[in-house]
């Protein structure tokens, strides 16, 4: 209902008991009382750590082979990327079977937003979200991950490759 | 003109045009991989095949009508493929109906068969035919479960073209092009069925200055460039029109630009100019200077050693060391190199102050020049330069004699805008050491860049807007391709993705951006330091009023430029008639 001035006053919205207040504070207290007797949900972090499974979408790493990394460079994911985090070089080898490997790869986590668009688009199957959640900064720099740091054996990474192949977000007909 | 109806719209049509050319020029699309304008008919691919039909006519020489009195066409039995049927009067072509779809789904599943589909690592990704046509006129499946074939995927044909036969479609576009237009014929299919590949003549290669030109035409990645491979995909690049300074042709080409760098140069097709090719020395060559080596900012000489200074403090400074001699101690040097709007600039310059001693440099080279498209004239404006007047007034000291009248006292200070005056002779070098004012403007850091006393960092054509005249005595318009802190603000929608929405912190975004300024605008900061009260503020009002003083130039200007693709000395006034411009393949979607 609105006043002849056509503004909302607090008492068009509001009736006397909320106006008032004391009920609904007496109401808000009981809610908090009844709390103290749930189960906690939260966790006592850093001693006591979330173990995500396969389906959890962590900071986006490298798969490294036996022979070298899966990724080719093809800088798929870097244009699917939204917000522009990451950045490929191409470079040539004549020493592997696969000519193309990413001279550079560096993905920005201040950028990333963890859509896991990237793991989506790759062809290679190259780059895949891990569980890891635990990112610190000290810095802008520090937060733009190269090589060394993405680079992750296979063999970590076996949960979220089973999860990519048994939950296929795109199944072709 | 003869008319024919292609897809039930009538349209007319040139004598002797085949249906894809008067197809394409009325704005329809016609696949194709194989048909070239610029190259003869093969007609292999048989991917334009399109449902041909002629009037019919009764006996007594009538048109068949049915019974609501349209006219009834008799339908050729097979399709046709559009590049090498001629148009005819009358005739009604279907270029999207079922028939021409299922052969054109079928040309491309026959095509996928051995197709690698590496377009993941194939430079070609983002503008190739076959994944074009891949989307749009094929279902997308394969009924091959066989093993593909393999073939040499990294075979040089040349010290510049690297082949990979497992893309190739054998469309034979390369190998006619080796015979037609390269002139050098070494190139050829060997083996049959699915083992055809493409090969050199044993012991020669595909080394033609013009090889490179090959890598465009391809419609797929079979054909790679040595100089670019894997350098960036091209849908992180922006494509900016820009020209090639190599020689007095003037190529009109396109600059691939990401991070504010160039890394690749490719012809665009202007009929009157180079057609649809550019040379390899430009292609390989005319960026490199652009991203290296350059001039960062302006600079004064102070107790021996260039130091950085401000820009309204270099062109004071300029005034003031110019102010000490007389004006016919002082010669000025044009450049062939530098645009209209600059000669013209420093012409005025020159004359406003009084001197009669302005020149510039030619740099001939017939051993360059070739009857395709190299000029032996290795500068782009030389026809520019004589046309605004950059010679010797009366009793002025020329190009060729500047050396002696430094030496003989004449010249006591010099004006220098683009050329490596120093780096003609050791002469030039030592006249120029010589000398107690020697005012720059450089785009790199060359010998007399290095001699400087001032040092204005100027453009290169790559960041500069005006014109150059060709030796045709073409004018062409070119406009900024990467971003100077000149031109920043009207860059924006030219730059590539990656430029364009990054941040400053952004690592892949810090290309620099340089502090270079075009020549006439450095030219009036000096002159309006003297007292001249010039008033341009942009290349366009250069340009105006050059156009208003020149005869030849009357009438033109940037966008009527644009429109012509360049206007012929004194012939801004006929009338123009529009000429179609056939590109091959372009970076899908065009942004
Ligand atoms: S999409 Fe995959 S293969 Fe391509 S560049 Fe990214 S990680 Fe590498
Ligand atoms: S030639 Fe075309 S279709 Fe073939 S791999 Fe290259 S981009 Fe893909
Ligand atoms: S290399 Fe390219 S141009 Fe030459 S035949 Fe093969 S597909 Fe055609
Ligand atoms: S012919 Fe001249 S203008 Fe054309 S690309 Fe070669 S050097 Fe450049
Ligand atoms: S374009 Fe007509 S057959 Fe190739």
């Amino acid at each position: 209902m609105r006043s002849p001035a056509g503004k909302e006053t607090q008492k068009d919205r509001m009736g006397f008991w909320e106006r008032i207040y004391l009920p609904e504070i007496a109401k808000g207290m009981a809610t908090t009382f009844k709390q103290m007797f749930e189960p906690a949900v939260t966790r006592e972090y850093p001693e006591e750590r979330f173990a995500p499974t396969g389906s959890y979408r962590g900071r986006p790493v490298l798969v490294l082979e036996e022979d070298g990394e899966r990724c080719v460079a093809c800088g798929l994911c870097s244009r699917v990327c939204p917000a522009l985090a990451i950045q490929v070089q191409a470079g040539e080898t004549l020493e592997r079977d696969k000519e193309r490997y990413p001279e550079k790869f560096e993905i920005n986590m201040l950028r990333c937003i963890f859509c896991g668009f990237c793991e989506e688009v790759c062809p290679e199957e190259a780059i895949v979200m891990s569980k890891d959640y635990e990112m610190v900064f000290q810095n802008r720099e520090e937060a733009i991950l190269g090589k060394e740091k993405l680079l992750t054996p296979v063999a970590q990474l076996q949960d979220r490759l089973e999860y990519l192949r048994t939950h296929q977000y795109y199944e072709p007909k | 003109m003869p008319q024919m109806i292609i897809d039930n719209k009538t349209i007319e049509f040139k004598s002797g045009q085949t249906i894809i050319q008067a197809a394409l020029e009325n704005g329809f699309d016609v696949p194709h991989f194989c048909w070239h304008p610029g190259l003869s008919v093969a007609g292999n691919c048989r991917m334009c095949l399109c449902d041909v039909g002629m009037p019919r006519m009764n006996p007594d020489k009538t048109p068949a009508l049915d019974e609501q009195g349209k006219q009834i066409y008799n339908f050729l039995p097979k399709l046709q493929i559009a590049c090498a049927t001629p148009a005819a009067d009358g005739m009604f072509v279907r270029l999207n109906d079922k028939k021409v779809e299922s052969a054109q789904e079928s040309v491309m599943e026959f095509l996928l068969i051995n197709h690698p589909l590496d377009c993941p690592i194939c430079d070609e990704a983002g503008q190739c035919k076959l994944q074009e046509y891949g989307y749009k006129h094929s279902k997308g499946e394969s009924r091959f479960i066989e093993t593909k074939n393999h073939k040499d995927k990294r075979r040089p044909l040349g010290p510049n073209v690297l082949f990979d036969g497992e893309r190739c479609i054998s469309c034979s576009r390369c190998i006619r092009y080796a015979n037609e237009e390269a002139q050098q014929p070494v190139l050829t299919f060997v083996n049959r069925g699915d083992h055809n590949t493409i090969e050199t003549f044993p012991g020669q290669e595909f080394d033609s200055p013009y090889s490179m030109n090959v890598i465009e035409i391809c419609p797929v990645g079979a054909l790679t460039s040595q100089d670019f491979r894997f350098k960036a995909r091209v849908w992180d690049m922006s494509f900016n029109e820009t020209i090639c300074t190599g020689c007095a042709r003037g190529c009109n080409i396109n600059a691939g630009v990401r991070d504010n760098e160039i890394l690749r140069l490719e012809p665009r097709v202007n009929m009157e100019v180079n057609q649809y090719w550019m040379c390899d020395h430009g292609r390989l060559n005319q960026y490199k200077f652009v991203n290296t080596n350059r001039v960062q900012q302006a600079m004064i000489r102070e107790n021996g050693t260039l130091l950085d200074a401000d820009w309204s403090v270099a062109y004071t400074r300029s005034a003031e060391i110019l102010k000490h001699y007389q004006a016919h101690e002082i010669m000025f040097f044009g450049s062939a190199r530098a645009t209209n709007e600059d000669n013209f600039a420093l012409v005025e310059l020159a004359r406003h102050i009084g001197s009669p001693n302005i020149d510039f440099v030619r740099y001939h080279d017939e051993a360059f020049g070739d009857a395709k498209l190299r000029h032996s004239d290795r500068t782009p404006n030389a026809k520019g330069a004589e046309t605004l007047g950059v010679k010797p007034g009366n009793g002025g000291v020329s190009a060729d004699s500047f050396v002696h009248a430094v030496q003989a006292g004449k010249i006591k200070a010099v004006v220098i805008i683009e050329d490596d005056i120093a780096g003609l002779s050791s002469a030039h070098a030592q006249a120029l050491a010589s000398l107690e004012c020697v005012i720059v403007q450089a785009s790199n850091m060359t010998a007399t860049a290095q001699a400087a006393h001032v040092l204005l960092a100027s453009a290169t054509y790559a960041e500069l807007e005006g014109t150059y005249t060709n030796f045709q005595e073409r004018v062409q318009h070119v406009e900024p391709a990467v971003v100077s802190k000149e031109n920043a603000s009207r860059m924006g929608l030219k730059m590539s993705r990656l430029d364009k929405f990054g941040a400053e912190n952004d690592r892949w975004t810090n290309g620099e951006k340089r502090d270079c300024r075009m020549h006439w605008r450095n030219l009036t900061g000096i002159a309006n330091a003297l007292g001249a009260g010039w008033s341009y503020k942009k290349s366009a009002d250069v340009f105006s009023a050059l156009a208003d003083k020149y005869e030849v130039f009357s009438g033109m200007d940037y966008a009527l430029l644009d429109e012509r693709r360049g206007i012929l000395f004194g012939k801004a006034h006929e009338e123009y008639v529009p000429v179609f411009e056939y590109s091959s393949h372009d970076l899908k979607p065009q942004s």
